[in-house]
């Protein structure tokens, strides 16, 4: 605690002070740009070495919400109120473990207006960790929506040829399903007096209102997921963003869907959450089947990933809603594995698009007899998206499996063929621009990976595989609050069917 | 027969002997006392402001035909504000055009005057005394530079249709009258209290909320205001969009929430309905717009439309909504104006959106000013617009308006898409030519209204005390 603020307000204030002073500097074009690269990277590793200090202090044995910290901000009901558990404490570390890589990434690709540049990622690592420790269903908002406006502009200014396109489509898309999640919190506010998130989930909304809160939550969290069929804005954002701009959306804004259906939907609307399971199964197993077959079919590939990251994240709502220890411990597994394969495989991808400006799947081919290093590394992301056992990737989708073949076998099965689906299109774009000659004239000349793309790519391969090898250093972080919540969930059914018998 | 207590009525009437003295004044010596009338003007609505805050508690007098409370205070200040800002932006860019004269202060003033009675308006006569007041002073301002078929037109729209609604206004005032046999707020309160109201009394409700629909440019009775926003000069155009539209919607709430709390059910379904179209209008009409200042037209027709919202709930707390509504709609539209008046190259002043490309990179500062005002209006958090519509959307969900709220939020993702364009025109496309510098009384406005917009995002919480303490006194 310094000044009465604790270590997670630290964490919103770091990327802030980094970005005031890039901002502040003067001088010439140059001299801005490497001080606003060097301070913007400086800014993030500083914001992971403080994330780390906050893990040393985290208690994965407790179920409940620590290092809570209380400002006074709008009213006596919705308040600044921070907090982490077992549920959002894994996002936090990988937001801030992923951002200097994001920085790193962008060292020399982005050459025009690098200062606004910095100072957009870091309003924006700010804007992302404040929705997973917001503790106020307001404050919560404030910064869910918030991230909105750096991606707009991050996307629209350094992206590629249908930026402006893409950039309208993700901002008007994420803002019309938040907007019913605000209508929402508004009613919720009036039903329990408080935006106080502790007090939410210990509060019981009649069944008939939790239908429409819950549904007025979905809204917003599937088009952020994305789900099938509100997934569209996802492969265009990709495609244009640049590479770090697709790392931070696949690795952690996805990812404020999940945890918004584990936050607040599964413990807040449970009868309405029980209701809506198979609803909620059959978006997910049609999005795992059918986004991974429209994957192999696409030629350029960031759109191939774009879809592939749909595929994936069904899997996660799928186990979501199992609501089932292995369902929802898998669910997490996946959202954090997935967030550190497919920034890796983006990044991969941004590697060689510096060199070589375009993410054709077709202008490639032979790769690996110029970059055998490159090679290994991308076939190791690869395996780890098909869900390769010994890589991160596994353990989610067997887990989410596990609680689905509990929940619905036929769910269970349809999912697995996805599995399988996945290793096609993954391999067959990995045969088509790492094998075979390499023929083409302009790959002749292309050069294997310098010392930074190898220091960015290293720490994720490693983490990629000491994951798959031991899951259970980040099992271990989320099984006291999904216990909890399974423990809160059929308390709450079994008092819902208690009272509905009682009514006859 | 003794005089009625002057004291609460004590900054207008200031106001109307500055105003007076300032006709003398420019009599005497003509064109050559513009500078100094509006520095009288500046000085005149300082010493209004002072004394409007020092003012507390609620005290009525002119046979309580006229009502200060804290509501009233709040919107004198967004209007003395609003006035304040509008001799600032006028001053130099008017006189650069050749159509400065001396009165324009003078009827600022004037205006100013009116919209201060209407806000503390506690009878239909007083308020239709004030609202004619302002009225009129605006009709002269619109057509100001005279010269210009434009801006003629502009004046002469205005009028017209000015002139109808007020009459609008008076037959639904007068069939009022007639039902309830009485003019005072408090009196036809009392009447309508018991039972349902008349057909008679609902006719009157209905022409009354015709006129005052007008005043705010609520829709279906919004035409004018693209017109008058286009024709009438830049500054004068942020003035109809600022002090106006506080002083009207004071008079709206007041009239509703004061005169006809027996008549929710009533007047609620109207306000509903104008609040729905003017969203849905706003937001649809301004997409295909190219001029800025037709697009921030009927991005105040949208706002209004927002702004009643918060009244159509009909409670302390949707009243609240309005109050915070309307404080950080003044303080974006007096920023958006701000940034338009500075959109000057050549000499000339240019009006097309297209014009603002690539100013992020000519003018950073004026390029992320106006970025935060257009996030604002679309209501983006953290912005200071999002405390706006989310405390009228708050009020209307605890009405149980689901309806009202769902189609609102809609309308406002169109919204958005607008002001999204401005933010990619200045941000995403390739720079033209920088704007000439600006004058300092523009900048001064864009700066303290940007501050204000940056400071109500991260602190909302004065704001929304005061505009809690404010709307309690009409309950």
């Amino acid at each position: 605690m310094m000044f009465g603020f604790g270590i997670l307000t630290g964490l919103l204030i770091l990327p802030l002070v980094g970005a005031a002073f890039i901002l502040a500097q003067r001088g010439d074009e140059a001299s801005v740009n490497s001080n606003a690269r060097y301070a913007a990277l400086a800014a993030t590793v500083a914001t992971f070495v403080l994330a780390c200090v906050a893990w040393a202090q985290f208690d994965p044995a407790s179920p409940g919400f620590q290092m809570v910290e209380t400002h006074a901000w709008v009213s006596d009901a919705i308040r600044f109120k921070l907090g982490v558990d077992g549920f959002s404490f894994p996002f936090v570390v990988l937001t801030a473990f992923l951002m200097p890589f994001c920085i790193l990434a962008s060292w020399t690709s982005i050459t025009k207006r690098v200062r606004e540049y910095m100072v957009a990622f870091l309003i924006l690592e700010t804007l992302m960790i404040g929705v997973f420790v917001a503790l106020d269903l307001v404050l919560f908002y404030l910064f869910f929506e918030g991230g909105l406006i750096p991606m707009f502009l991050i996307i629209g200014i350094w992206g590629g040829k249908r930026r402006v396109y893409a950039s309208y489509k993700f901002f008007l898309y994420t803002l019309l399903g938040s907007v019913l999640l605000l209508l929402a919190l508004m009613a919720m506010y009036w039903h329990a007096g408080t935006t106080d998130i502790p007090t939410l989930l210990a509060h019981k909304f009649p069944s008939g209102m939790q239908t429409w809160l819950w549904l007025a939550f979905f809204a917003s969290f599937a088009v952020k997921m994305p789900m099938w069929p509100v997934h569209t804005w996802l492969p265009d954002a990709h495609v244009e963003a640049p590479t770090a701009g697709s790392v931070v959306l696949a690795a952690i804004m996805l990812k404020m869907g999940g945890y918004g259906f584990i936050r607040f939907s599964i413990p807040m609307f449970p009868e309405a959450s029980e209701y809506f399971a198979s609803f909620v199964f059959a978006l997910s197993v049609i999005a795992i089947v059918y986004t991974s077959l429209v994957a192999l079919m696409q030629e350029d590939i960031k759109k191939l990933i774009a879809y592939s990251s749909v595929a994936h994240m069904g899997f996660v709502t799928m186990g979501l809603f199992t609501l089932t220890t292995q369902g929802i411990q898998g669910a997490m597994f996946q959202m954090v594995s997935h967030g550190l394969v497919s920034g890796a495989l983006f990044l991969c991808v941004g590697v060689i698009y510096d060199r070589m400006h375009t993410r054709e799947i077709a202008a490639y081919g032979g790769l690996v007899n110029r970059m055998p290093v490159y090679a290994v590394i991308f076939m190791i992301f690869t395996m780890a998206n098909v869900g390769l056992p010994g890589t991160a990737g596994f353990v989610g989708e067997f887990l989410t499996l596990m609680g689905a073949f509990k929940a619905n076998p036929w769910v269970a099965f349809i999912a697995c063929s996805g599995v399988i689906l996945s290793a096609a299109y993954a391999l067959w774009l990995y045969r088509r621009v790492m094998f075979g000659e390499l023929v083409k004239p302009e790959l002749k000349t292309i050069l294997d990976l310098n010392p930074r793309e190898m220091v960015i790519l290293a720490p994720l391969v490693v983490l990629t595989i000491w994951y798959g090898i031991r899951p259970g250093t980040i099992l271990d972080a989320f099984a006291a609050p999904t216990e909890a919540l399974i423990k809160n969930y059929q308390a709450a059914l079994t008092a819902a069917k208690t009272a509905m018998l009682a009514v006859q | 027969m003794a005089l009625p207590a002057l004291g609460p009525a004590l900054p207008e009437i200031i106001l109307a002997l500055g105003a007076i003295v300032m006709v003398l004044v420019g009599a005497i010596r003509g064109e050559r006392a513009t500078r100094l009338l509006e520095g009288g003007a500046l000085a005149l609505f300082a010493l209004a402001l002072v004394l409007v805050l020092s003012g507390t508690g609620k005290v009525t007098t002119f046979n309580d035909g006229f009502i200060v409370d804290s509501f009233a205070r709040f919107f004198k200040v967004l209007t003395l504000l609003g006035a304040a800002a509008a001799i600032l932006l006028s001053a130099d860019s008017l006189r650069r055009d050749g159509s400065m004269r001396f009165e324009f202060p003078i009827l600022i003033v004037l205006s100013t005057v009116g919209m201060m009675m209407m806000i503390s308006a506690n009878d239909l006569i007083s308020l239709y005394v004030g609202l004619e007041l302002q009225s009129l002073a605006l009709y002269v301002v619109a057509a100001f530079d005279r010269d210009n078929p434009k801006s003629t037109e502009a004046g002469l729209k205005y009028f017209v249709l000015g002139a109808l609604s007020s009459g609008m206004l008076l037959y639904g005032a007068s069939l009022t009258y007639g039902f309830t046999g009485t003019v005072t707020y408090p009196g036809i309160a009392a009447a309508v209290q018991h039972g349902h109201p008349g057909i008679g009394l609902i006719f009157g409700i209905v022409f009354i909320a015709a006129g005052v629909a007008f005043k705010i440019s609520a829709v279906p009775f919004h035409m004018w205001t693209p017109d008058v926003y286009e024709g009438a000069p830049t500054p004068v155009a942020a003035f109809f969009a600022s002090a106006p539209k506080m002083a009207a919607m004071a008079m709206v709430v007041r009239i509703f929430v004061g005169a006809f709390p027996g008549a929710l059910h009533e007047w609620q379904q109207i306000v509903i309905f104008i609040a729905i179209a003017s969203m849905a209008l706003g937001a649809f009409a301004a997409i295909g717009q190219s001029n800025i200042k037709r697009l921030l037209a009927y991005s105040s027709i949208a706002n209004m439309g927002y702004a009643l919202v918060g009244l159509a709930a009909g409670t302390a707390s949707g009243v609240q909504g309005v109050l915070v509504y309307m404080a950080i709609y003044l303080a974006t539209t007096l920023g958006a104006f701000a940034c338009v008046l500075l959109m000057r190259r050549d000499g000339k002043a240019v009006e097309d959106i297209s014009e603002l490309a690539g100013l992020s990179r000519t003018n950073p500062w004026m390029a992320f000013a106006l970025s935060m005002m257009m996030f604002s209006l679309a209501g983006i958090p953290p912005l200071a617009g999002f405390w706006a519509k989310f405390y009228v959307f708050l009020a209307a969900i605890d009405a149980k308006l689901y309806v009202l709220a769902v189609i609102g939020v809609v309308t406002s993702v169109v919204g958005a898409y607008y002001y999204l364009r401005l933010v990619k025109v200045m941000y995403f496309d390739d720079a033209k030519p920088a704007f000439e510098k600006g004058d300092i009384g523009v900048r001064a406005v864009l700066l303290v209204s940007a501050l204000f917009v940056l400071a109500l995002s991260l602190l909302p919480a004065p704001l929304l005390n005061s505009a809690g303490a404010a709307a309690k006194s009409l309950f």
